[in-house]
């Protein structure tokens, strides 16, 4: 044990000094969802699917109701992109998700006087 | 002496989970232990049955951040079973993959824990950032470091791409190297090795009574495990030795546990090189057609028991849990008595043990007088037991 131990006084830590370094996030993360909403089709496949329930279907003026994803409730297994029939649905490797209100935490702004998912 | 009593938790008695332990002493002797489980219950079993069986399986992997991975698998095998679907050769190869990772961070994370408990933070460091390597192989595979969300019913989420697999073969490279100094480590240093010896000790013929699965029962020179005795997965097709030591005590359970990282590195390199092509899922069904299916899987810590019955709907009618940790319990308070104090958190340690995963509570209800008494699982035992 005792070589190993005098190696590593001389070795850098293994940590990184996040936030000032950061160690770059995998290809295949499964951070936050977007949905691009020109190729949905509002079929609410992913609302029904979200083990979560942190997809809200929500009138945006369209003929069909496009999906909200209220990012506090994510649990950011990414059955949404796998059931959503267009693949509209993707996994960003975007992870820093913290914010100071939950109303951030939506992806869509929501109107006043709308109620929230589940 | 006359008797004295002293509380250990419920706040986290060893581990960062809740639970309750009650020594009675005699001095500095342990005399006798009482568990007492049920401050974390979540009601994960009953909350399945309000999930539709594709969010169920999420539900699941949340029972255990360590092995999510096994609760998955064993939940989906079992509704595989109900449904008749046949999983592709490749995404058993990668289930059992994935499965082999899981146990290699596992172990090292118990190592960790088992060098903080004896007080050799040095082996708690070096074993945690070495296991690093392997959770960042997982979440270049899966996408997440704990819960990978790699099962569903009828196969796997993610195929192997030809990069991860570069990538794991150099991380076994250097799994391989450390796990091998860890392994002269554990069973040469003589800190590690005087506070570990003939601590936590059970016999074999106790290893059988009280049930215990895993690591615990294969310390103690019983020869079993799920993955030899009933292959599931690729298991079939893969050759490993099943590791089992004689003595009893945590630096046996040390042991096998180092060995059978060594032994999960070897059916890694084996299912890279003969990682069969194809699909890696078949189309589950919506509903599940009526009937029940048992599956047991070896977690890391032990066997792990999933009963699962539908009515034909798209909602699990009753889904059940045995984690490997409650059938270790009952060892834990044998191999306490007799023990000192000090021996006390690494004996609850040794198990490796998974409260959240275990907790449970028992309701019994006189169907006559209409009285209603909860029971917990020390009372159940004193009154059924023979």
């Amino acid at each position: 044990m005792l070589p190993e131990l005098i190696r590593s006084l001389f070795q850098k830590p293994a940590t990184v000094r996040y936030p000032v370094e950061r160690v770059p996030a995998p290809e295949g993360l499964r951070g936050k969802p977007v949905c691009d909403y020109s190729m949905c089709i509002g079929c609410r496949m992913c609302s029904r699917d979200c083990p979560a329930a942190a997809i809200e279907m929500v009138d945006t003026g369209e003929r069909t109701p496009r999906p909200v994803f209220h990012y506090d409730r994510c649990a950011f297994c990414g059955q949404c992109a796998d059931t959503c029939p267009k693949k509209a649905i993707s996994l960003t490797s975007d992870y820093e998700l913290s914010a100071f209100s939950k109303d951030d935490l939506v992806s869509l702004e929501r109107r006043r006087g709308e109620s929230a998912a589940g | 002496m006359s008797d004295m009593e002293i509380p250990v938790g419920p706040q986290h008695p060893a581990l960062k989970e809740p639970e309750s332990f009650r020594f009675e002493l005699e001095g500095e002797i342990v005399k006798s232990v009482d568990i007492r489980l049920g401050y974390v219950h979540r009601g994960i079993e009953r909350a399945c049955q309000d999930r539709t069986w594709v969010q169920a399986v999420y539900l699941i992997e949340r029972i255990c951040g360590i092995c999510s991975h096994s609760h998955t698998t064993c939940f989906c095998q079992a509704v595989e079973d109900i449904a008749g679907l046949e999983v592709p050769r490749r995404a058993r190869y990668i289930r059992s993959l994935i499965g082999e990772m899981e146990r290699i961070h596992s172990h090292l994370l118990w190592l960790g824990l088992a060098g903080h408990e004896v007080g050799f933070d040095t082996l708690f460091m070096y074993a945690w950032r070495d296991r690093e390597v392997i959770l960042d192989a997982l979440e270049a595979i899966s996408g997440n470091r704990v819960n990978y969300g790699m099962n569903t019913i009828g196969g796997v989420r993610r195929d192997l791409t030809d990069r991860d697999v570069e990538e794991l073969r150099s991380a076994i490279r250097i799994l391989e190297e450390r796990v091998g100094y860890y392994t002269d480590v554990a069973l040469e240093e003589s800190t590690f090795r005087n506070r570990l010896e003939g601590v936590g000790k059970i016999t074999k013929q106790q290893a059988i009574d009280l049930g215990t699965v895993g690591p615990t029962a294969r310390a103690a020179g019983v020869n079993v495990d799920l993955r030899r005795d009933d292959p599931y997965a690729a298991y079939d097709e893969i050759p490993f030795n099943v590791v089992t030591a004689e003595a009893g005590d945590l630096l046996a359970a040390a042991e096998v546990r180092l060995g059978e990282i060594r032994e999960s590195i070897g059916i890694m390199k084996y299912i890279l090189d003969n990682l069969p092509d194809g699909p890696i899922a078949v189309k589950a069904p919506r509903r599940i057609p009526p009937g029940e299916a048992c599956s047991r899987y070896e977690a890391p810590r032990g066997e792990d028991i999933h009963y699962v019955r539908s009515s034909g709907g798209d909602k699990p009618e009753r889904v059940k849990v045995r984690a490997p940790t409650l059938a270790n319990i009952n060892a834990v308070a044998e191999s306490m008595k007799g023990v000192r104090v000090a021996d006390i958190p690494i004996i609850i340690a040794g198990i490796d043990p998974c409260f959240s995963c275990t907790d449970r509570m028992v309701r019994l209800e006189d169907r006559i007088s209409g009285r209603v008494e909860v029971l917990r699982w020390q009372d159940l035992s004193r009154r059924y037991r023979r």
